[in-house]
């Protein structure tokens, strides 16, 4: 499978949740298969989602569910550290592992090389780190949100990519009714 | 009263309850000052624009965030300021250790401290500049401004405001 499939199949346990999608095409296929308040979607700063979405779980107590790359996560490194040491049980970080940048052309990351980014999340010290094949995403998912733990799940597919429209929606309005769905 | 704890009770005083960190020994004290609040959460950033991440989910999700850097780091998160913070319209205060400025020690630092000012103003990011400790009494304004026009402010706090190295 690849990442599209994934997100549509998960759409409706995604639904109920918040959710920060990634730069480019993660956020670009949420808003075309599912556009809802509770999505903010990220229109630049690519490696951040696992950041924004930490921050809000740290700040409220809803489920919140930040839909990463494994490109996006080489990128900032440095936030599987800063994850294991501060611990919010409302947070998952899914990482789509496709192996390849999908939104610049499907070039290669590392993590579809050497580097197993399931090994380096739990190095860093992150505690409930689950890795699954594609197909079993929707369950690896609902368990991961009924365990009320913070969780890091990899989930590993192929890559590929299929086409979407670019969000047009204005910045302001995406952060304002994604705090507005908070705040309800 | 301590010069970082006046810091800290202005960020209190104006619902501060989530600060992001990268280590400083300038602001030192202020990082002390702010992991010993109970009022706050503080939360050590590896890298500054992982940090104003933070900052913005942190903010989405109802607390007031600050982050408190080095100049340097000025070069290190244009594309995050730019593209998030400014894109989507939130409020950062930025209490930044002004390196590279008189009493420096470290000739490299001044090579970023040339350009900290001129940066920030391509960014039109409305810049403070503490020289003397009277001039942090300005602190609880330039707070209140920040989360009064949801934008990134800089507080630029140099070696002569913190007394020397």
């Amino acid at each position: 499978m690849i990442r599209s499939e994934i997100l549509k199949e998960i759409a409706p346990i995604l639904r109920p949740h918040l959710v920060v999608c990634n730069i480019g095409l993660p956020s670009q296929e949420m808003h075309m298969i599912d556009d809802q308040p509770t999505n903010f979607y990220m229109l630049g700063t690519m490696g951040l989602a696992s950041s924004i979405g930490l921050g809000v779980a740290l700040a409220q107590d809803k489920t919140v569910i930040s839909i990463d790359g494994d490109g996006s996560v080489l990128t900032n490194l440095g936030t599987l550290p800063t994850i294991a040491n501060n611990v919010a049980d409302n947070f998952i970080l899914m990482i789509i592992d496709n192996g390849s940048y999908g939104s610049t052309g499907d070039q290669p990351t590392y993590a579809g090389k050497k580097t197993n980014l399931t090994d380096v999340a739990r190095a860093c010290g992150c505690e409930n780190v689950v890795e699954v094949q594609d197909k079993d995403t929707g369950a690896a998912l609902e368990a991961a949100i009924a365990s009320k733990k913070m969780t890091i799940l990899v989930v590993k597919c192929d890559s590929g990519n299929v086409k979407v429209p670019v969000i047009t929606k204005d910045p302001v309005v995406i952060r304002d009714r994604f705090m507005n769905a908070i705040a309800s | 009263m301590s010069i970082s704890t006046q810091i800290v009770d202005d960020m209190v005083a104006n619902g501060i309850n989530f600060v992001t960190t990268v280590p400083c020994k300038q602001l030192g004290g202020v990082i002390d000052e702010v992991e010993a609040r109970p009022e706050i959460y503080h939360i050590p950033s590896n890298k500054e624009d992982e940090g104003m991440g933070l900052c913005a989910g942190a903010f989405m999700g109802g607390k007031r965030p600050c982050i408190i850097m080095q100049n340097t780091a000025i070069g290190v998160t244009i594309n995050t300021l730019v593209t998030l913070t400014q894109f989507y319209r939130m409020p950062l205060p930025m209490l930044i250790s002004y390196r590279g400025e008189l009493l420096e020690p470290v000739a490299c630092q001044v090579e970023m401290a040339v350009h900290t000012k001129a940066l920030l103003a391509q960014l039109n990011i409305p810049t403070y500049h503490f020289h003397h400790q009277d001039d942090a009494k300005e602190l609880d304004a330039i707070l209140k401004y920040t989360f009064m026009c949801n934008k990134p402010v800089a507080i630029l706090t140099d070696a002569t405001f913190w007394g020397g190295y």
